[in-house]
């Protein structure tokens, strides 16, 4: 996991080193400048020498601008290396991102992605400039006032060597049971957060029951036991600081009782006596420090996990050693296909098909929800493998062909669509960057688009919200078809593309398909049988399996689905709001 | 819709800083008034027992070891029994210190819950409007985000700048004491620490700003890219994709490297300047303590030394809490606005009971009877009436609006006699949902009236009416629990029996059989791990538990398989079975069986009557009767 992540340091690397190298540069000056300053008391005070304090305090204030410098420097390189480490981590994983196949993305949720992408790089980030220059600053402090402490007196220096110890090993105690307390109280608070996410959410369940009362007695409840696990948590947390001012007063009195003996026996000097007493505060506080850093560090572990999963992944499909760049024709071949989503599922979602589609049919394919009729056009531009026997394009199996060159040639119309933030002429010129406004425009009257967007007042030029919020349904999915004909594409798949589109529109553009891209393969997947059965054949899908693969007329004489289907529909199933109205 | 909150700048614009403290430590004090008022004067010994142990450093070698040294045998009495002394200090000090601590847990946690109920409470009785016109996902950051500041803002901030101020007041009454000159030197070092502060907060203020831009434009783009990432996928766009995301990527780096830059020095630059203040009072300190001046002595000036440190330290944690508190009062404000917000209204008075009818004259009865009457308690004179609930339906001249301004349903009249059947039909938008958001007050009409048996439905107690009114909608929602649990919802009280009488009512049990732990099953994720369909027979299994009189049903569009549907449809079916039920029809099935089909179209009912008579009339109905045919 270290390593995943480190890879990613590369040109910060200097900035990394830099970074430690002056905070303890900076450190090293802080613990010179209470020597310097016992230094004034007792070798210029004492002594009456006023040439020395002025020529030691002139050391000290260089001193103290050498720090500062360093200091800065130090934020410097720190912000670079851990701003740089969190720019290439994100570029990295985006780009790892774009690498997945349909498969690879189906593994992660998006909201998963997105919750790595943003939140987990941030507290990389943070976690790795506070190492950079907390988790230095911090040890080597306590060490160098620990060996200067040892320097002026090695007697008393042993009395902060056991308050180390011993506040070292109370903290970490602490610090360990506390994580695991909050780990489980964290736990409990997410589902007290997704409780009232689902309460939300269902709001009008909620009030139709007119369940208010119950919601908030299951909330208080829930709410009380968060309040109990985190009270609990906390108890435990609180004992640092109490513990903290106790070793550092026990300290002070131990060093003052000896100290006193020391100076009175003169083995001490008195400046000594205070420079140690300084020492103990640097040295007791930055162990406080050492330890909120470690809890902090232990929680972006999690975060690390989560980005590096993303970094691993490896794409499951790949491009051939010899790719075939050009697709020759729109003809499909399925030869005994078996296909599962998951190696570990047993029933294959498509089970040994076998069709052959010429070019420039129009399909229509039919079947209920989870008949696999997805999974089906989905094998033709190889978003997914076949597990076994092949699927062939123009002739050649899908995997010789470059993959992009073949989804250039395959074009498909999800049915989960998405525009994106942009103009109407930016989301079209998807599917042809070098698209004229001509040609964007003609493939938008093929796709009936072209009304609505020129009673649009900004028309081709406005502005789609993300996600296309702004515009209808059944306009989304006109601009998806018109976006997918800009490809001139030699396959055109439409996946449930036309359900939010009325009957007789949906009727206008199968028109203009015929009539305008005869050349193109068409393969529509429809709910409705109205949109399939004109089609030149109608393919059947039940269960993994064709059950039926001939004409309209043909089908209703000797396919029971399909016939079922169609009195369903026509005579007291079918879907009525949607029909017809224009 | 809900989403997550778009990052906002660093420093959000409060209009009432000063309103919004009060406001919260009024809350705090209401209920933890005595544990406050301990933490306070905790606060103070221990702060105190820390001043006196770095006064302690002055008399120690003014008082002890120098005359000591002096001493031709020294003697130690003096000396262990100041230390003595001290310790007793220090131990009340640590004392404090861990109960004002543990007090502050409880103070926090308690708060925050007590809040987090409230904020909760509230919700429940905020009206359906409320959630339609914020996103989910601001309401759940109010949760979440806003509550984690509060709780920060509570268990550190406060604590920390109540400590910070007892200590400044504290160590600069002891200065002055010591040395006014010296006192006078570290004040206008540290006003020169509170310039730069504000010259590095100032820019660095800007750097966020455009760091908090530039994260914005990236999460952004990250967000709609990745959900877009399949179409991305089948438009090879990858290339494209990545090229953009660079740039603004580097942008970021910029930003974020800057600002970074800017906040880190900070520390370093006040480190310095309070080391500066030490060297400077500790070199004019030396020249006063050996000409002698102001009575300073080394011991004095060793002192004093400790206390320009322990002076410097809480200024500059000051500074720096300060952007935290901002952040915590924006969220607070966040909080307290969810607190502030209109509850539904219910001036209702006419009650749903259980009744008895017997001789044609109804009596109310403790027990279910399957039969229900409106109470209708007169104003006037208290006199008691009661109508038999039959689920007559009527809308007269009804005009509604989601705004006032934007009519959405224009004088709609309707009725539906007991037992009826009425669908509503017509295009996507005009407004059959709309219609059964008022029949259940989830909304309130503008103009007309609705009554229910009789009796204006503003009359009726909203959790009456509501009790009264069955309601399957479109999506489904369920709850993390048990399958036993999400139908029981329908009627807490009601035994394992007639749970499993309602699942086979709906055509449910079936399927929940078939499950890993049948009825005990745990559905989470809003029934993520069952199909559409079995989480619509959940629905009406549901709805089929509370037994209502009336039922409002929403049916699902297209994309059930026809096996599925058929069983979703014939449970629906067996539910509406003897109530008057209002659908939202997307089947001809269920519109060519309904006693009454209102047509609809951009609000207004056009057309009305049975499957016959419409198809007669040939208007819109034959129109969207027939337009599914056109084509085949």
């Amino acid at each position: 996991m270290l390593k995943t992540i480190g890879a990613h340091i590369k040109e910060y690397t200097k900035a990394s080193i830099a970074t430690p190298v002056f905070m303890i540069l900076e450190v090293i000056m802080e613990t010179i400048i209470p020597l310097l300053m016992a230094s004034i008391v007792n070798d210029g005070v004492e002594k009456g020498d006023t040439r020395h304090i002025y020529v030691t305090g002139a050391w000290m204030i260089l001193a103290a601008l050498f720090s500062l410098f360093c200091g800065c420097m130090g934020a410097k390189y720190g912000a670079k290396a851990s701003m740089g480490l969190g720019k290439n981590l994100r570029g990295a994983m985006f780009a790892q991102i774009q690498t997945y196949s349909f498969a690879n993305i189906d593994k992660f949720s998006t909201a998963g992605l997105v919750t790595r992408l943003t939140t987990d790089v941030t507290n990389i980030q943070n976690a790795y400039q506070m190492i950079l220059r907390m988790a230095m600053r911090a040890p080597s402090t306590i060490i160098c006032a620990m060996v200067m402490s040892f320097f002026v007196s090695p007697k008393l220096a042993s009395i902060y060597l056991a308050a180390v110890i011993f506040l070292g090993t109370a903290l970490v105690v602490i610090a360990t049971f506390a994580m695991r307390y909050f780990g489980r109280a964290f736990e409990k608070y997410d589902e007290l957060n997704e409780s009232v996410q689902e309460n939300v959410s269902a709001i009008r369940v909620v009030k139709a029951y007119v369940r208010e009362e119950h919601e908030k007695n299951r909330f208080r409840s829930a709410s009380k036991n968060i309040y109990n696990v985190f009270t609990k948590a906390e108890s435990l947390v609180v004992l640092n600081a109490p513990l903290m001012t106790f070793t550092v007063y026990a300290c002070i009195l131990l060093v003052s009782w000896f100290g006193a003996h020391m100076v009175v026996s003169s083995t001490l000097e008195i400046g000594d006596l205070m420079l140690l007493l300084t020492y103990c505060m640097n040295i007791l506080m930055n162990l406080m420090i050492l330890s909120m850093i470690f809890v902090m560090i232990s929680m972006s572990v999690a975060s690390a996990k989560r980005i590096c999963e993303v970094l691993n992944e490896e794409s499951t499909l790949h491009n051939p050693a010899q790719p075939i760049y050009d697709v020759p024709d729109g003809s499909i071949c399925f030869d005994h296909v078996s296909f599962r989503y998951s190696k570990s599922s047993k029933k294959p979602v498509l089970d040994d098909i076998s069709l052959s589609i010429k070019s420039g049919e129009t399909i229509g394919i039919i079947g209920g929800t989870g008949s696999s009729k997805t999974s089906l056009v989905s094998l033709v531009s190889r978003l997914y493998d076949v597990d076994s026997g092949l699927v062939t394009v123009g002739g050649h199996d899908v995997r010789e062909y470059d993959m992009d060159s073949l989804r250039n040639q395959v074009a498909v119309v999800l049915q989960q669509n998405v525009l994106f933030s942009g103009t109407i002429l930016d989301n079209l010129r998807w599917g042809d960057a070098g698209a004229s406004e001509e040609e964007c425009k003609h493939a938008c009257e093929l796709a009936c688009a072209d009304e609505f967007i020129s009673a649009f007042p900004d028309g081709y030029q406005t502005h789609i919200e993300q996600g296309g919020t702004n515009v209808s349904g059944g306009q989304k999915q006109r601009l998806c078809i018109a976006r997918a004909l800009l490809k001139k594409p030699k396959i055109l798949i439409l996946d449930d593309s036309t359900s939010a589109v009325d009957t007789a529109t949906d009727a206008r553009i199968r028109r203009a398909f015929r009539e305008e891209i005869p050349g193109t393969t068409k393969l529509i997947i429809a709910q409705r049988i109205s949109s399939v059965c004109d089609a030149d054949r109608i393919i059947v899908m039940e269960d993994g399996k064709v059950s039926g693969f001939d004409t309209h007329e043909n089908l209703l004489k000797n396919n029971e689905i399909y016939r079922d289907v169609y009195e369903s529909q026509t005579q007291g199933g079918g879907d009525f709001d949607e029909g017809g109205v224009s | 819709m809900p989403g997550p909150r778009r990052p906002q700048g660093p420093r959000p614009k409060i209009k009432n800083p000063g309103r919004l403290l009060a406001r919260l430590m009024r809350f705090i004090f209401k209920k933890y008034a005595l544990q406050l008022t301990i933490v306070i004067i905790c606060i103070f010994v221990s702060v105190l027992a820390s001043v006196q142990g770095t006064m302690f450093i002055q008399t120690l070698i003014d008082d002890y070891i120098l005359p000591m040294v002096k001493q031709p045998v020294a003697d130690y009495g003096p000396l262990l029994s100041a230390i003595a002394g001290v310790a007793c200090f220090y131990g009340i000090g640590v004392i404090s210190t861990f109960a004002y601590q543990k007090i502050m847990i409880y103070v926090t946690q308690g708060t925050i819950r007590a809040m987090r109920d409230e904020l909760f409470a509230h919700m429940q009785e905020l009206p359906v409007s409320y959630f339609d016109t914020h996103s989910h996902g601001d309401i759940m950051s109010v949760y979440t985000n806003d509550m984690d500041t509060l709780r920060q803002l509570i268990s550190q901030s406060i604590p920390q700048l109540l400590q910070s101020a007892v200590n400044i007041a504290s160590v600069f009454v002891c200065m002055v004491k010591l040395n006014i000159p010296l006192t006078g030197l570290t004040l206008f070092m540290v006003f020169v620490t509170l310039l730069v502060t504000k010259y590095f907060t100032g820019s660095s203020g800007r750097y966020f700003l455009a760091q908090q831009k530039d994260l914005g434009k990236v999460n952004g783009f990250i967000e709609e890219m990745l959900n877009g990432q399949k179409v991305v996928k089948v438009f090879t766009h990858e290339k494209e994709n990545m090229e953009a995301f660079d740039e603004i990527n580097e942008q970021l780096f910029h930003s974020a490297n800057n600002a970074n830059f800017y906040s880190g020095c900070l520390g370093p630059v006040n480190a310095q300047i309070g080391n500066l203040s030490y060297v400077l009072c500790a070199m004019t300190g030396g020249i006063m303590a050996l000409a002698g001046s102001f009575g300073l002595t080394l011991g004095r000036l060793a002192s004093f030394l400790n206390f320009n440190k322990s002076f410097n330290m809480p200024i500059s944690q000051v500074s720096q809490q300060f952007n935290s508190i901002v952040m915590a009062l924006a969220g607070c404000e966040r909080i307290f606005s969810l607190l502030d917000a209109e509850p539904e209204k219910d001036n209702g008075y006419v009650n749903l009971v259980n009744a008895k009818e017997e001789n044609g004259v109804l009596t109310e009865s403790d027990t279910r009877t399957g039969t229900w009457a409106w109470k209708h308690t007169h104003q006037a004179d208290g006199s008691v009436d009661y109508v038999k609930l039959t689920g007559d339906v009527v809308f007269d001249d009804v005009d509604f609006g989601y705004v006032p301004e934007k009519i959405v349903l224009h004088n709609v009249d309707l009725y539906a006699t007991p037992g009826q059947k009425i669908a509503f039909v017509g295009s996507t938008g005009a407004g059959k949902t709309t219609i059964t958001n008022l029949i259940n007050r989830f909304y309130d009409i503008q103009d007309g009236k609705i009554r229910y048996d009789g009796i204006n439905i503003n009359k009726i107690k909203k959790a009456d009416l509501r009790h009264s009114l069955g309601i399957v909608l479109q999506d489904t929602h369920l709850f993390t629990a048990s399958v036993m649990e999400n139908i029981r919802y329908g009627k807490l009280d009601a035994t394992d029996e007639e749970v499993y009488a309602a699942a086979k009512l709906a055509n449910a049990d079936t399927f929940i059989q078939q499950l890993p732990d049948g009825y005990d099953t745990v559905l989470s994720g809003d029934g993520a791990n069952l199909s559409q369909g079995q989480r619509q027979l959940l629905a009406i299994a549901r709805a089929a538990i509370a037994d209502p009189p009336v039922l409002i049903l929403d049916e699902a569009t297209s994309s059930i398989d026809t096996r599925t549907e058929r069983i979703v449809q014939d449970g629906m079916d067996k539910l509406m079975a003897g109530r008057t039920t209002f659908v939202i029809a997307h089947r001809l099935s269920t519109v060519k069986n309904s006693d009454c089909i209102i047509v609809l179209e951009q609000g207004r009912v056009i057309e009305r009557g049975n499957h016959e008579q419409l198809i007669a009339k040939k208007g819109k109905y034959y129109q969207l009767y027939t337009g599914n045919t056109i084509e085949a």
